[in-house]
């Protein structure tokens, strides 16, 4: 019979690796896509008379409304599977975070089904977010005290 | 010790039926397929509802094929992949037969099969039973990984649950397709903790009961050896032990080596990574391509054997091996 160890080569052996070349790539075009649309949408935002520190919080809700009416339409993880880091990374890969297990869990009911499992998938980000950026504010608030 | 059992009076597939979903349909054996349903749903309002449907679907038509009403069958024996088996007893209950629900993961067509042979053997009470065995991508996607509408990139290694049920009516009257031994599975350590590769994770199981079998049996003899859904990387690694591991015929039991991962769907036009996988599989290319093939004798001899990977979505997270899982059963063309 096979061992442990010879066995689990194999499988390494066997198993390839993503392609990261072409999904880097991807992820660059894709995510410096969205980045220039949110650009464009700035531009034009300022352009239409809405301060510059508005039309920055307005580039944000438009590309998470985007991205979360694509979810709703079933397109977005068709995008996504290429796209990969360069949809996840921005801000629109959030939305579909929240979004899609709220689509998912329509089927349980809006208390134990959409209510409880929303976060899901954005629940650690929203955790570690929040932690992370307590601890930071507590160091940050000492080194000024010095400083 | 590993035994198998040889019937000296054989049980005979008196029908079976494939189901399946919109990638099964535009599979290559999509045409052999004796319902699809474009929009996945069959008409139903949520995705487990739909699988349990897809079961109905799947039995009602292997009835129907041969004009038998449910008060026919002595026991139904079924499995899926959701928790409790729900789509397996929320479809089927409706038949009004007795029941016996069984998780094997993606074994479980297989060992419905030999479950519901060994039922029909022992007793003279069982004169005819079906096995069902159903799996949906996207019940078993929110259950086991992401929601159907996460944004995320799958590895090559994954696989694509298949949206499929496959029906079986066993019968002791005599029909062109029967199966004439089986042998139960051994639960196999995996040696990985990788939920996205499971061909890996199964192969060793399917080489410990394919070299069991061929310990007293002679591989000249067969015409495939047929796996559930190892998919590429499962079945290169499965191949790869046999030539290696079994002096004499290895080479011989690798040529004869087929799997229903890479049969269901077409890899150059369907984005499914490394090929099938679910107890659909199986099932559903038995009923569309194996057994049509031995009814007509283009196949004399068989043996097939579905793989599970034995796990939960809880299993995974708490770092346990995944362990794989391959009982097998042999089929024979012929009514004597």
């Amino acid at each position: 019979m096979e061992k442990a160890e010879s066995y689990k080569k194999r499988i390494k052996l066997h198993t390839p690796p993503s392609a990261l070349l072409k999904d880097s790539a991807l992820a660059f075009l894709f995510g410096g896509a969205i980045c220039l649309i949110g650009e464009l949408l700035a531009t034009l935002y300022i352009y239409l008379g809405i301060s510059e520190k508005d039309a920055y919080t307005l580039v944000s809700v438009t590309l998470i409304f985007i991205s979360a009416l694509m979810t709703g339409l079933g397109i977005f993880d068709n995008i996504a599977r290429h796209a990969g880091a360069g949809t996840l990374v921005p801000v629109t890969g959030f939305a579909n975070s929240v979004v899609s297990p709220a689509i998912d869990n329509r089927s349980e009911g809006l208390i134990l089904g959409v209510g409880a499992k929303i976060f899901t998938v954005a629940g650690p980000v929203i955790l570690y977010a929040v932690l992370s950026g307590t601890v930071f504010g507590i160091i940050y608030y000492i080194t000024k005290l010095f400083i | 010790m590993q035994k198998i059992t040889y019937l000296e009076n054989p049980i005979y597939f008196e029908s079976f039926s494939a189901v399946g979903g919109y990638e099964e349909g535009r599979g290559p054996l999509g045409e052999n397929f004796d319902f699809i349903d474009e929009k996945d749903l069959f008409g139903m309002k949520t995705w487990e509802r739909a699988e349990a449907e897809m079961s109905r679907i799947a039995l009602n038509t292997a009835l129907k094929k041969v004009n038998l009403s449910p008060d026919d069958l002595n026991i139904i024996v079924a499995g899926d992949l959701q928790n409790q088996c729900v789509a397996s007893s929320g479809g089927l209950f409706t038949f009004g037969v007795p029941f016996l629900g069984l998780y094997g993961a993606c074994s479980t067509c297989t060992e419905g099969l030999l479950v519901l042979t060994a039922m029909l053997t022992s007793s003279k009470n069982y004169t005819r039973g079906a096995s069902v065995t159903s799996s949906h991508n996207c019940a078993a996607e929110r259950q086991f990984r992401t929601p159907i509408e996460y944004g995320g990139q799958r590895t090559p290694s994954a696989q694509w649950t298949a949206t499929a049920s496959g029906a079986f009516i066993l019968s002791k009257e005599k029909h062109e397709a029967k199966i004439t031994a089986f042998m139960p599975g051994k639960a196999i350590d995996g040696y990985t903790k990788d939920a996205t590769n499971m061909g890996a994770a199964m192969a060793l199981a399917a080489f410990d009961s394919i070299a069991s079998f061929f310990q007293e049996n002679n591989p000249d003899e067969y015409d495939l050896i047929i796996t559930g859904d190892l998919g590429r990387i499962g079945s290169d690694i499965l191949r790869e032990l046999l030539r290696e591991k079994i002096k004499g015929f290895g080479e011989k039991l690798a040529s004869l080596h087929r799997d229903c991962g890479l049969l269901l769907y077409d890899k150059n036009i369907q984005d499914v990574h490394s090929g099938a996988s679910g107890c659909g599989c199986s099932a559903s290319v038995l009923a569309s391509h194996v057994l049509p093939r031995v009814v007509s004798g283009e196949i004399k001899r068989v043996l097939f054997l579905s793989t599970g990977a034995l796990m939960s979505a809880s299993s995974v997270f708490q770092g346990d091996h995944i362990l794989g899982i391959a009982p097998a059963i042999r089929i024979e063309h012929g009514t004597s």
